[in-house]
């Protein structure tokens, strides 16, 4: 093996390694510039989470719609997974009532922290889609949502400038969170109604998160309150969400 | 634009100390000046393929094990008719990690996929390497390549210096259609791509199709990996490794 076969060779994956090595560093140095790092961005699968995250974040940065359907490519079989009906004694109780006790809070960085009753959220303009519905399993199905966009209720509590997430908190325990480009994103939903009809209590009775552009994880049933935030930090781990705590992306766009 | 320019610099000067060699002279001359088999990007490309692919191909069996059915067109789930249920035991806790990993090697796997075209387009190792001279593409002549690799007619050393049509149709097949393949249908099926390209999925036939294609492709890949791999070991297994780790052809009667 000659002398000049190993300097060229030693030569070439140094420029590679350095090359590699400074383009990795300017990414991670932009991504954190342009707020483009999920807070689930530590460890060696954070560096897959960054680069999809910041990558959907420019792709998606003129926030087109998710796909809509027709009325008739409903899917007849809508499996419902994970509670299916919440243990909570004064949640069973509500249900007989028509969830006339169940009241949304909405709190943090807001102007006018509120509570909404179910009828209150009824009297907002409304949104009707047919999406699909796409669970990190592997199936699908294709429903229909009539809700009040989140937009309008983070509206009507005045959103202070420097939030950066909107946490989720659920009658069943479970948490999460969105960044503001999906809170904002008209078809984010609160929803009420699937198929034209009161929400089912098996799909989040009796309103539950729409984020047709995340995976079926991210929307959220059984919606309790929502708290304004500019930090992931205080919340579980600091990941975002307690699926992420479970190694489940907190961005889900994959 | 400067992080671009500085993407070109490197590709240019890893390709740089081959270029003048790496030319006609296989197919001329073969040995004359033992000449590197493989260029340096190709060798590195290389391997850090295959170690996203096999990462790929793990996470893709934890993943699948979820859900390991299959549906044509846009929706399917439990209690729905499907095209194929594959006969795996249902396992719901390992697509965490899976996806973790099969996103990152991914990644890995687009970003590294994109070095080594680029390169291979610049330096002229497709054109050279893969792309099959017009007399060999005539039926007859597949046949006939056909039947000498069935009957392990042995190779000259001119021979095994360059790529055979069967090899070349093989290799234009991976790289400019089987792993494409597996990229689209892999972004058809986010809800965010989809968002943004709604065609996307749709070319597939929907969510679902693109699923299942993404499955096929992905048999198709794995047979060619054995093939692949049998074929080395064949054809001998170090004088067909050196070259892909070192860039050096074992050269016979010589020694090393």
């Amino acid at each position: 093996m000659s002398s000049s076969f190993t300097r060229r060779r030693f030569l070439t994956s140094a420029v590679a390694a350095s090359a590699a090595a400074s383009a990795s560093g300017a990414a991670a140095l932009l991504a954190r510039r342009y707020g483009l790092t999920p807070p689930d961005h530590g460890g060696l699968f954070g560096i897959g989470e960054t680069l999809t995250y910041a990558a959907h974040r420019v792709l998606l940065s003129r926030q087109p719609l998710a796909r809509e359907f027709n009325r008739d490519q409903i899917s007849a079989n809508f499996p419902a997974i994970n509670t299916v009906m919440p243990e909570d004694d004064s949640y069973r109780q509500d249900i007989v009532g028509g969830f006339r006790q169940w009241r949304l809070t909405v709190d943090g960085l807001v102007a006018r922290p509120s509570e909404f009753s179910l009828a209150e959220l009824k009297n907002y303009p409304s949104r009707t889609q047919i999406t699909q519905h796409i669970c990190e399993q592997g199936w699908s199905a294709i429903g229909e949502w009539t809700g009040v966009p989140l937009s309008l209720v983070l509206n009507a509590v005045g959103i202070q400038p420097q939030a950066k997430y909107v946490f989720f908190n659920c009658v069943d325990g479970w948490w999460d969170s969105l960044d503001m480009a999906d809170a904002w994103h008209p078809q984010t939903l609160l929803a009420y109604a699937m198929n034209g009809r009161d929400l089912p209590v098996p799909h989040g009775a009796p309103v539950r998160l729409r984020v047709e552009r995340q995976l079926g994880y991210k929307n959220l049933k059984y919606l309790s309150s929502i708290t304004v935030t500019d930090s992931a930090k205080d919340w579980g781990k600091g990941q975002g969400a307690q699926g992420a705590e479970n190694g489940y992306s907190w961005y889900a766009g994959i | 634009m400067c992080r671009g320019s500085a993407c070109w610099c490197v590709i240019v000067a890893l390709n740089m100390p081959e270029l003048a060699q790496i030319g006609p002279l296989p197919k001329q001359d073969p040995g004359a000046l033992n000449p590197p088999r493989h260029r340096a990007v190709v060798r590195v490309a290389h391997w850090i393929n295959m170690l996203a692919f096999l990462a790929l191909v793990i996470s893709g069996g934890a993943i699948l094990l979820a859900h390991p059915r299959f549906y044509w067109g846009e929706t399917g789930a439990f209690g729905t008719p499907a095209l194929i249920e594959l006969p795996l035991p249902l396992n719901l806790d390992q697509s965490g990690w899976g996806r973790s990993l099969h996103f990152l090697a991914a990644w890995i796997c687009v970003l590294n996929g994109s070095v080594y075209v680029v390169s291979g387009l610049i330096s002229g190792h497709f054109r050279i390497n893969f792309l099959p001279d017009r007399a060999e593409i005539a039926m007859n002549a597949i046949l006939h390549r056909l039947s000498d690799s069935l009957r392990w007619r042995k190779l000259s050393e001119e021979e095994s210096m360059t790529y055979n049509v069967l090899q070349r149709l093989t290799y234009v097949s991976v790289v400019f259609a089987l792993f494409p393949l597996m990229i689209v249908t892999g972004l058809a099926m986010s809800p965010a791509v989809s968002a943004v390209v709604p065609a996307v999925p749709r070319i597939f036939g929907g969510h679902q199709s693109s699923r299942t294609v993404h499955f096929f492709v992905t048999n198709l890949l794995i047979v060619f990996l054995i093939v692949h791999v049998a074929m080395v070991g064949l054809a001998g297994f170090w004088s067909r490794m050196r070259p892909m780790i070192t860039g050096r052809p074992v050269r016979r009667k010589q020694g090393i």
